[in-house]
C-alpha cells in the first residue's frame, strides 16, 4: 500500500475563496464513497443498525426477556412479526435487542485490536530490527492459531463473560492491524518528512503519533470496517457454542445456538437471527471495501 | 559569545556497508561565525550532507559512524551530548531546511502542526500560543495565516519550500542548515526563495550552512564558501577569495563548468572522469585521477593545507615544497 504524498490524497481543484468549505482529505474520500453505490447502501445499513441498536427500548414491541408459555412457537403473525420462540419470547424484539450486543461487542473488539495492535505494528515499524522482529514474531505465532480456536482457548482461559469475549474476539484479530500498521510505518518511516520532524527535536513518541499513524490511518479504517463483521461472526460463533453471551441475554448466536432445537417445527427461530448476522456482516464487508477504494484510489479498477 | 558559533573540527564519518566501508566525511574542518553564511558545495556523493547530518547528530546510525572529530556549537561538544539532550538543541538552537518540500512535508496533518511541532517540542507553548506562534510564522514567509489549517498538497512547491522554512525558523535558532534548499524549485521561485531565506536570516541573524551545488547560488546569499570532493574540504575561504581567487584544480574545475553568457560555445566543458569510487577513495590527494595539474607527488601524499589569509587549499600545487606557487 502506497501512501505517499498525493497519492492518498489527490489534489483538490481550484479552490474559490470563501464559497467552498475547506477540502480536508476526509472531504475528498467521501466525495469518492458518495460515487460507489454499493458503499453507501452498506454504510446505509450499518448506520440504520446503529440507530436500532440504540433505540432497541423504543422500537421492540415486546420485552425481550419476557416469557409467555402459551405463546410458545408462535410462527409469524402480525402480533409477532417474527414469531416467538420456545419460551413464548418475542423474535422481533430479541433480535433488536440482539443487535446492540453484536454491535458493542463488533467494535469493542476492534477497538482492544486496533489499538494494541496499532501500537504494537507502529512500534515494530517505526525502531524496527530485534524489536519489531520480537513483536512480529509474537504476532506470527497468533496468526498460526485458527482465529476461532485462539478465542476459544482465552474465553476458556478467562471464563465466559462478555467483556471476556471482546478481549478473546480482540486478541485474536491483533495480528492483523499490527500487520497492517508496520507495513505503513516502514514506509513512513523512510520519509523526509520524518526526518524533518526529528530534525526540529520531535520526541520518538510524537514522530509516531503525529507522522506515522496519521499516516497509516487508511489501511487501519478499512481494516477495522472488515474486523467488525469478522468480530461480529465471531463473537456470534462463540456464542453459538455457549462460550459467549449466555441465555437468557438476547444475542443473535445465542439465538441460534437454542433455536436449532426446533430446526424442523420452527425454522424461523433460527431463520431471523442468521439472517440479521449475514446482513450486517455483508452490509460491513461491501462499506469496508468501498471505503479502502475510495481511501487509496490507486487499489481500484 | 567569545569566538566562531560553530567550529566543525577533524570529523570523519563511515558508514559501513554490505560491501565494505565508505569513507564519507574525511577530517573535515570549518568554522561559522554567528549571523554568517557558509556555503558547502559540491558533487554529488562529495559528503556534504552527511557533514550536515553529523551537525545536527542525525547521523543514519546503523550504518553509519562518526569515527572521530568534534562539533563545538555555542561552547559544546554536540557529539559528546546524548540523545535526549541532542532533541533539546535540534529545531530550538539548530535546524534543518531539507532539499524537497514535497517529501519534508507530512501530506496528512495540517502545515499548521507541522510549524508547532517545534514550538510545542520547545517551548511549552499551549496549543492556542502555537497556534498564533504559526500563523505569525506563515505571515513571515509570506503565506497567508489562516492558511494554517491547510494541508500540504494545497500549496504550490515554493509555498510549500516557504513552510519547511518556516518551520526551521519557528524557534529562531541560531543556526540553520539548508540542504540544497532550491534545488527542488524552478528558477524563478528560486531566487524567491533565496531572497526569503537571507532576508529573514537578516531578521533573525541566524547563521547559516547553505548545502548546494549550484555556484550562483552560493554567489548569492554566501559569506564564506567550503568547497567539498570525496569527503575533504578542498578550498575553502571568503566569497570574493573564493569566486575571485580560485586556487584549487576542483574549484577552477567547476568554475569553467558554468556556461559564459558572453561567449559562444556548443558544450559545456566537465571536469574530465567520475567521482571516485567511496569504498576505495584513491591514494594521496582524492582528485588527482581527474586533476588536470597532477603531480607525481599528488598520487602517494595527501597533500596538507596551506593557509593564506583565510583562503586554504588542500593542494600540493601550493603546500610548501610545491612546485608552482601561483
Amino acid at each position: 500500500m502506497n501512501n505517499e504524498n498525493g497519492t492518498l490524497f489527490a489534489p483538490s481543484s481550484g479552490r474559490t475563496k470563501e464559497r467552498e468549505k475547506r477540502r480536508s482529505p476526509w472531504w475528498e474520500v467521501w466525495r469518492r464513497l458518495r460515487r460507489n453505490k454499493a458503499a453507501v447502501a452498506g454504510m446505509s445499513v450499518v448506520i440504520l443498525l446503529v440507530v436500532v441498536a440504540v433505540l432497541a427500548p423504543v422500537l421492540a414491541p415486546y420485552d425481550p426477556n419476557q416469557t409467555n408459555i402459551k405463546m410458545r412457537l408462535q410462527g409469524p403473525s402480525s402480533e409477532h412479526p417474527l414469531g416467538t420462540d420456545n419460551f413464548g419470547r418475542d423474535m422481533l424484539s430479541r433480535i433488536i435487542y440482539g443487535s446492540r450486543i453484536s454491535l458493542y461487542v463488533g467494535f469493542v473488539a476492534v477497538g482492544i485490536g486496533a489499538v494494541f495492535g496499532g501500537i504494537l505494528g507502529a512500534i515494530g515499524g517505526y525502531y524496527g530490527g530485534r524489536l519489531d522482529n520480537f513483536i512480529m514474531r509474537c504476532m506470527d505465532v497468533l496468526l498460526a492459531i485458527p482465529q476461532i480456536i485462539l478465542a476459544i482457548a482465552i474465553v476458556g482461559a478467562l471464563g465466559t463473560s462478555l467483556l471476556n469475549l471482546m478481549i478473546a474476539v480482540g486478541i485474536s484479530q491483533l495480528p492483523r492491524y499490527a500487520r497492517v500498521v508496520r507495513a505503513s510505518a516502514l514506509t513512513v518511516r523512510g520519509q523526509e518528512y520524518v526526518e524533518a520532524a526529528r530534525a526540529v527535536g520531535a520526541s520518538d513518541a510524537r514522530i509516531i503519533l503525529e507522522n506515522i499513524l496519521p499516516n497509516c490511518m487508511a489501511p487501519i479504517i478499512v481494516q477495522s470496517t472488515l474486523g467488525v463483521a469478522q468480530a461480529i461472526l465471531s463473537a456470534a460463533a462463540l456464542s453459538f457454542l455457549g462460550l459467549g453471551i449466555q441465555p437468557p441475554t438476547a444475542e443473535w448466536g445465542s439465538m441460534l445456538s437454542s433455536g436449532r432445537q426446533f430446526l424442523r417445527n420452527a425454522p424461523y427461530l433460527t431463520f431471523f437471527p442468521g439472517l440479521a448476522i449475514s446482513v450486517v456482516v455483508l452490509a460491513l464487508n461491501i462499506f469496508g471495501d468501498g471505503l479502502r477504494d475510495s481511501l487509496d484510489p490507486k487499489l481500484r479498477q | 559569545m567569545n569566538g566562531p558559533l560553530l567550529e566543525v573540527a577533524d570529523l570523519n564519518v563511515i558508514y559501513k556497508t554490505y560491501e565494505g566501508t565508505v569513507a564519507a566525511v574525511n577530517g573535515v574542518e570549518f568554522s561559522l561565525e554567528a549571523g554568517r553564511t557558509l556555503g558547502l558545495v559540491g558533487e554529488s556523493g562529495a559528503g556534504k550532507t552527511t557533514t550536515a547530518l553529523s551537525i545536527m547528530g542525525l547521523v543514519p546510525s546503523p550504518p553509519g559512524i562518526i569515527t572521530s572529530g568534534s562539533v563545538n556549537f555555542a561552547g559544546k561538544n554536540l557529539l559528546s551530548l546524548s540523545e535526549k539532550e541532542m532533541k533539546k538543541i535540534r529545531g530550538n538552537h539548530i535546524s534543518m531546511i531539507f532539499q524537497d518540500p514535497m517529501t519534508s512535508l507530512n501530506p496528512v496533518v495540517t502545515v499548521g502542526v507541522q510549524i508547532s511541532e517545534a514550538l510545542v517540542a520547545h517551548q511549552n507553548l499551549s496549543e492556542a500560543e502555537a497556534e498564533k506562534k504559526a500563523m505569525e510564522m506563515l505571515e513571515k514567509v509570506q503565506i497567508p495565516g489562516q492558511r494554517y489549517r491547510e494541508y500540504p498538497h494545497e500549496f504550490s512547491g515554493g509555498m510549500r519550500q516557504r513552510v519547511v522554512i518556516a518551520m526551521a525558523l519557528a524557534c529562531n535558532p541560531g543556526l540553520i542548515i539548508a540542504d540544497e534548499p532550491t534545488t527542488a524549485l524552478d528558477v524563478t521561485i528560486q531566487a524567491q526563495v533565496l531572497e526569503l531565506m537571507r532576508s529573514l536570516k537578516e531578521e533573525f541573524s541566524t547563521a547559516m550552512i547553505m548545502i548546494t551545488h549550484d555556484l550562483g547560488v552560493v554567489g548569492e546569499v554566501c559569506d564564506h564558501v567550503a568547497v567539498m570532493y570525496a569527503g575533504r574540504i578542498v578550498e575553502t575561504g571568503s566569497l570574493e577569495q573564493i569566486f575571485g581567487n580560485a586556487r584549487h584544480p576542483y574549484t577552477l574545475g567547476l568554475f569553467r563548468c558554468i556556461p559564459d553568457i558572453e561567449e559562444e560555445t556548443s558544450k559545456i566543458r566537465p571536469i574530465e572522469g567520475l567521482m571516485p569510487d567511496p569504498l576505495d577513495l584513491p591514494s594521496g590527494c582524492p582528485f588527482h585521477p581527474r586533476c588536470p595539474q597532477c603531480m607525481d607527488v599528488c598520487r602517494t601524499i595527501v597533500p596538507g593545507v596551506t593557509d593564506d589569509g583565510g583562503h586554504k587549499v588542500m593542494c600540493h600545487l601550493y603546500g610548501k615544497g610545491g612546485a608552482a606557487h601561483a
